[in-house]
């Protein structure tokens, strides 16, 4: 048990950091006992992990054609570079 | 001076890595410059491609130089630059406007239905309207796996700026995404229901 309970504000604010395992052993314990408890805060995990596979497969689309010409080109001349 | 060996590798690296390294670039400094960003950023490889010893770790060393390019610029520029306001977006859930609005009044998964509107390409431009200051550190983080630790050192402030940045840069993608999903007309909302 921690000893400090923390507002939905607080758990709300924390749950990407928990999510990433980025969270000191308190903060983190004072998270999962708020989880146990708060049935709207265990949707909004649910959500930030959704999101968070959102962000990781928004790859920018494809390396437009004209620019991969450009760019190879640019490799290409990299061993006259200095 | 690279011998000739070193100057292929580094060539067949870059051409291996080229789609990745332009998208972080396109991430971090938009698209205008992006194509510049990579340009200088393999310059500057080929200045220090002899301190590379696990060519393995080349992928993720040219995206750490682009990142180091990057945050030189930006630090020239954002010398006079205003602080973005980012006023109550502190208190934003995307989740609960989500609840409040129903913009799905039929839906068992109104959640899952609002992500599922989104194409990848959609994702990638609500990312790119966001400050460059809280996009780099979600960018870094979410979709290149930097570490929160890495993150601070590649860019040079504390961790505890990295941490309230990507707080930040979180929220203001999820007001983001409902802005664009309303102007995309993703969702139908009630007038008034209308959040600030
Ligand atoms: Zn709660």
């Amino acid at each position: 048990m921690v000893d400090r309970m923390i507002s939905c504000v607080e758990a709300v604010r924390h749950l990407w950091e928990f999510l990433d395992q980025g969270l000191p052993d308190d903060a983190n314990q004072a998270v999962e006992e708020h989880l146990a408890r708060c049935v709207r805060c265990c949707g909004e995990l649910e959500f930030a992990r959704k999101l968070r596979g959102v962000l990781r497969t928004a790859t920018a689309g494809q390396l437009p054609d004209d620019v991969r010409g450009r760019l190879a080109g640019f490799i290409d001349d990299l061993d006259h570079a200095e | 001076m690279l011998t000739a060996s070193d100057t292929a590798a580094l060539q067949q690296l870059a051409r291996d890595e080229l789609p990745g390294l332009y998208g972080l670039a396109r991430h971090l400094a938009g698209p205008n410059e992006a194509e510049d960003l990579v340009q200088e950023a393999l310059l500057r490889a080929c200045e220090s491609f002899g301190s590379l010893r696990e060519h393995r770790a080349g992928a993720r060393w040219l995206r750490v130089i682009l990142t180091n390019v990057w945050r030189d610029r930006v630090r020239k520029e954002t010398r006079t630059a205003r602080e973005v306001p980012v006023d109550d977006v502190e208190a934003f859930s995307l989740y609960r406007v989500l609840v409040d609005e129903d913009p799905y009044p039929y839906s068992d998964t109104l959640h899952l239905d609002f992500l599922g509107a989104f194409t990848d390409g959609d994702v990638d431009t609500v990312l790119l309207r966001l400050p460059p200051r809280y996009r780099a550190p979600l960018v870094l983080r979410y979709v290149e796996g930097f570490a929160t630790r890495q993150i601070a050192q590649l860019l040079e402030l504390p961790l505890g700026t990295v941490l309230s940045q990507l707080h930040r840069g979180r929220k203001l993608f999820e007001r983001a995404m409902w802005d664009y999903a309303d102007e995309c007309g993703f969702v139908a909302r009630r007038d008034a229901a209308r959040s600030v």
